[in-house]
């Protein structure tokens, strides 16, 4: 199984900001709010572009919230990006009240996604933004697995979505494996690998875990399927449900923590309608530390060697029965 | 129709006090609400509505109207009832007022659809920010409406609120004005004593807005007042509007214990007599 090639390693905080450009080129109604560090979430590019559409707001995410919600009132589609812990949970109420129950078309971008922030460490770490995004009324969750990826989802949540939107990505060059040809569509997984034993669902960098993860199972003569789930709410129940009917075990794998994010959004819906066992790697309950992202991946079992294991050790029981 | 500003101060205060019947009456009939943040702000909107404000009623969604944000949610049946003696939508209507099913919430929510309703708003501290957002979409568009949002001084506590007051003079909204309700009063007291918001107008003087004070029931000062924003200063400007909570029901007036208390049935025709005698 080679379907996927890295074609070499890019941030996917890159893939953003090339997708915000291109959406900023195309339509004069996209905008930027910077909260000082637009270099490192990738929307300096827009800026320099830009600049009369481009609206510095100081360290402030809470008004940058705020007034990314009154721009989107009087029609203009602002992208507010910062890093992850601070767009989800600094701002969370003015998230929560002017932009999702207004129901406005506001993109946020949450960067700094994972442990693989490395060095930075815990604070700098966005490790909980899906559970917390994710339990919003109106809200887009994206999670996109390479800078391919998320400069295809950046500019389609920019121009096709309607309401709140926010999407999630990494620092650190990752594989970047998809290519711009491969169809997608926000709400629906990917099946990017077949396999009847047991299905992997993973979400960001870990996708190219996953990928490789199955390859190394099925040295072994055990299938994997690969699900990519880019867009995380609304949720794509039928690709989990058929995964659970037809391959009675998963994985989830996601560099977040396990508790409210992709692990417990697959379980809602494979508990309602057809339970399987299923194995979540992701965060324990745990902030991350400093350390370069590689090793921080391993130490926290957020790995393709990680997935094998628990696929072997799931495997064995299924066997058994 | 865009509505024709009134200039006489006492009309304006004739429709200050329908919207105050309204408020008690709609309190009265829901069971709960604020009071006294509403009948203290009655003078304020009667002349922002009637007098400020550039709308039309029956095109709520007109591109060229004058945005006005309610940041204090909490005080929507002034807003509402505004609203329905403006004409945006039947009087009979505010009897609804907290019920379920009902267009008037107990926070203003856009979803319901009540027509005049720029912002669902409710929790403290947000409607700054979003007024600077639509202030600065207005100048990037070279739009001439404003921005006129309405702050509580307890809402002032929320730091949220500066780093928005911060934003909107370092972006020169000349076009945005900010209207605090000075009653002094908050949930547990006077709010210097709950946390303390003097000196008031030096705060806002140091964050490089124009500073006007005024007392917020006098519609002849507050039309002055209005009519003297420099908008093209190239400074937002604040009114700290002084008002009395409760104003117009000389037995509730300055008591903080009907910030969030409505009246009983028999209060409320009492409140009512009072009001219609003056």
């Amino acid at each position: 199984m080679v379907e996927f090639v890295n074609r070499g390693n890019k941030a996917t905080k890159n893939g953003f900001g090339e997708g915000l450009l291109a959406a900023g080129e195309r339509n004069p109604s996209v905008v930027a709010i910077g909260a000082d560090i637009t270099f490192s979430v990738g929307v300096n590019l827009f800026a320099e572009r830009f600049p009369e559409r481009f609206i510095t707001l100081g360290i402030a995410e809470q008004n940058c919230t705020g007034v990314a919600a009154g721009l989107a009132l009087a029609g203009k589609i602002p992208v507010f990006s910062t890093y992850g812990v601070f767009a989800s949970l600094r701002s969370a109420d003015q998230i929560r009240v002017s932009v999702c129950y207004n129901n406005l078309h506001v993109i946020i971008g949450g960067a700094h996604a994972g442990v693989s922030v490395g060095p930075d460490g815990a604070t700098h770490q966005a490790l909980e933004d899906i559970a917390v995004m994710r339990v919003l009324p109106n809200m887009t969750v994206l999670s996109p697995c390479d800078a391919t990826q998320t400069y295809l989802l950046t500019l389609a949540a920019i121009e096709k979505l309607q309401g709140p939107v926010y999407i999630r990505f990494g620092r650190e060059p990752m594989p970047d494996f998809t290519n711009e040809k491969m169809p997608f569509e926000i709400g629906k997984a990917q099946v990017l690998h077949d396999g009847s034993d047991l299905t992997i669902i993973a979400t960001g960098h870990m996708t190219w875990e996953a990928l490789q993860a199955a390859a190394l199972l099925e040295s072994i003569g055990i299938y994997a399927r690969v699900v990519n789930l880019h867009t995380i709410k609304p949720i794509d129940e039928e690709v989990i449900i058929k995964a659970a009917k037809e391959t009675g075990l998963i994985i989830t794998a996601e560099e977040h923590q396990i508790a409210g994010g992709l692990g417990s959004a697959v379980a809602e819906i494979v508990s309602k309608y057809c339970p399987v066992r299923i194995e979540m790697i992701g965060m324990r309950n745990h902030f991350g530390e400093s350390g370069n992202p590689r090793e921080l991946m391993d130490k926290f079992g957020l790995s393709s060697k990680a997935i094998k294991q628990a696929a072997l050790s799931l495997f064995k029981n299924k066997e058994k029965k | 129709m865009v509505v024709k500003a009134i200039s006489d101060p006492s009309l304006l205060k004739r429709a200050a006090d329908s919207i105050r019947v309204s408020i008690i009456q709609s309190l009265a009939e829901a069971g709960s609400g604020h009071l006294g943040g509403c009948l203290d702000l009655a003078d304020i909107f009667s002349l922002l509505y009637f007098s400020i404000l550039n709308h039309d009623p029956s095109n709520p969604q007109w591109e060229e109207r004058d945005r006005l944000v309610l940041s204090i949610g909490h005080v929507a049946p002034v807003l509402y009832s505004t609203l329905a003696h403006s004409g945006y939508f039947p009087v009979e209507e505010l009897l609804t007022l907290r019920k379920l099913g009902s267009r008037l919430q107990g926070h203003p929510g856009r979803e319901h659809g009540l027509p005049g309703i720029e912002l669902s708003a409710g929790s403290l501290g947000q409607g700054l920010s979003v007024s600077v957002g639509l202030a600065m979409a207005a100048k990037m568009d070279k739009k001439v409406w404003k921005v006129f949002c309405i702050l509580g001084d307890g809402e002032l506590q929320e730091g949220s609120v500066w780093e928005a007051a911060m934003a909107a003079s370092h972006h020169k909204l000349d076009n945005l004005v900010a209207i605090i309700d000075r009653n002094g009063l908050q949930i547990d007291g006077c709010t210097e004593n709950v946390m303390q918001l003097e000196p008031l107008q030096k705060k806002w003087n140091s964050f490089n807005w124009n500073v006007f004070e005024c007392d917020g029931h006098d519609h002849h000062q507050m039309l002055k007042t209005f009519g003297a924003i420099p908008y093209n200063s190239g400074r937002p400007t604040v009114i700290i509007a002084h008002t009395i909570m409760g104003k117009g029901v000389s037995s509730i007036e300055g008591d903080y214990r009907w910030h969030g208390k409505a009246p009983s049935g028999e209060q409320a025709m009492e409140f009512i007599k009072e009001i219609a005698k003056e």
